[in-house]
């Protein structure tokens, strides 16, 4: 089990309660497909992302993005048991989703970057370690359920 | 992989913008990676690792002088980072995956203090310049 110091649960918290879910996780999304272009191959359905432009004004796009970030918030909720949490979810994008969970990490660090920006000097260096820890946490609880 | 026009345009472009700050960012950058990646600390056992320390400060301004000197001489970046290539794989031999962090750390930085500059397609070209120099600094390992 991941140990949390109450600093970190303070930091992700209070990160977290600013977060505009909708925006941060369609800006994510969006930076994924376009920062490393490989990963469109997991959204061929998804209409135009022919460009940064077109993929950051994709509906689909948004609308995933916002998804992917809300369910996020339930590692948020449940820090003291994310895998349990994520257990579903990891047999789904192994069985069904076929992602390799490299993309897990990578979104992670977009996520970073995009908080970053969005919160600029209030996202300290140990806010950072905090959200990293959790990005990768949550990157592993997704591979868990891999076969 | 290779740099586009438009990737070199858009990495000078971030550079120009950051201007007299790259010293202060590139502390940053190093204090970020100290406290985010701790085992990045351990290349620097004789460093004071203290927030704000003189050494992360010098050390700091050397690594973004290194990433200016890569912008400088963008169509080639092995050519202008061929000493310190030698120098990593000679001597400090630190191990690859640490250069993408770093690279992780200095693409929060500018992120923090020039969001706006950081636009998608700019944060795609900054990402693939740190994954060059990356890969030119570890070019001579084996």
């Amino acid at each position: 089990m991941v140990h949390w110091t109450a600093e970190e649960k303070q930091l992700i918290a209070s990160v977290w309660s600013k977060v505009n879910v909708e925006e941060c996780g369609a800006e994510a999304l969006g930076r994924l497909l376009i920062v490393y272009p490989w990963t469109q191959r997991f959204f061929a359905s998804f209409g135009n992302l022919s460009s940064p432009t077109a993929i950051i004004g994709n509906p689909k796009v948004r609308a995933h993005g916002r998804k992917v970030l809300t369910s996020f918030g339930e590692a948020v909720k449940n820090l003291d048991n994310i895998k349990a949490t994520y257990s579903k979810l990891s047999e789904l994008h192994c069985e069904k989703l076929h992602v390799d969970p490299e993309n897990f990490r990578l979104l992670g660090d977009i996520l970073i970057i995009v908080l970053a920006s969005h919160f600029a000097r209030d996202f300290t260096p140990a806010c950072q370690f905090a959200w990293q820890k959790l990005v990768n946490v949550v990157a592993h609880a997704l591979a868990r359920k891999y076969h | 992989m290779v740099l586009s026009a438009a990737d070199k345009t858009n990495v000078k472009s971030i550079f120009s913008k950051i201007g007299s700050h790259a010293d202060e960012y590139g502390a940053e950058t190093l204090d970020r990676m100290f406290t985010a990646y701790p085992q990045t600390k351990t290349y620097f056992p004789h460093f004071d690792l203290h927030h704000g320390s003189a050494q992360i400060k010098a050390h700091g301004k050397k690594v973004v002088n290194a990433l200016i000197e890569a912008v400088n001489h963008i169509d080639d970046i092995s050519g202008a980072l061929s000493k310190l290539s030698d120098l990593h794989a000679q001597k400090l031999r630190v191990d690859p995956v640490n250069f993408k962090l770093l690279g992780h750390c200095f693409l929060v930085v500018v992120a923090i203090h020039h969001p706006s500059v950081l636009t998608p397609e700019a944060h795609a070209s900054l990402d693939k310049f740190l994954c060059a120099v990356g890969a030119v600094l570890t070019a001579k390992y084996r």
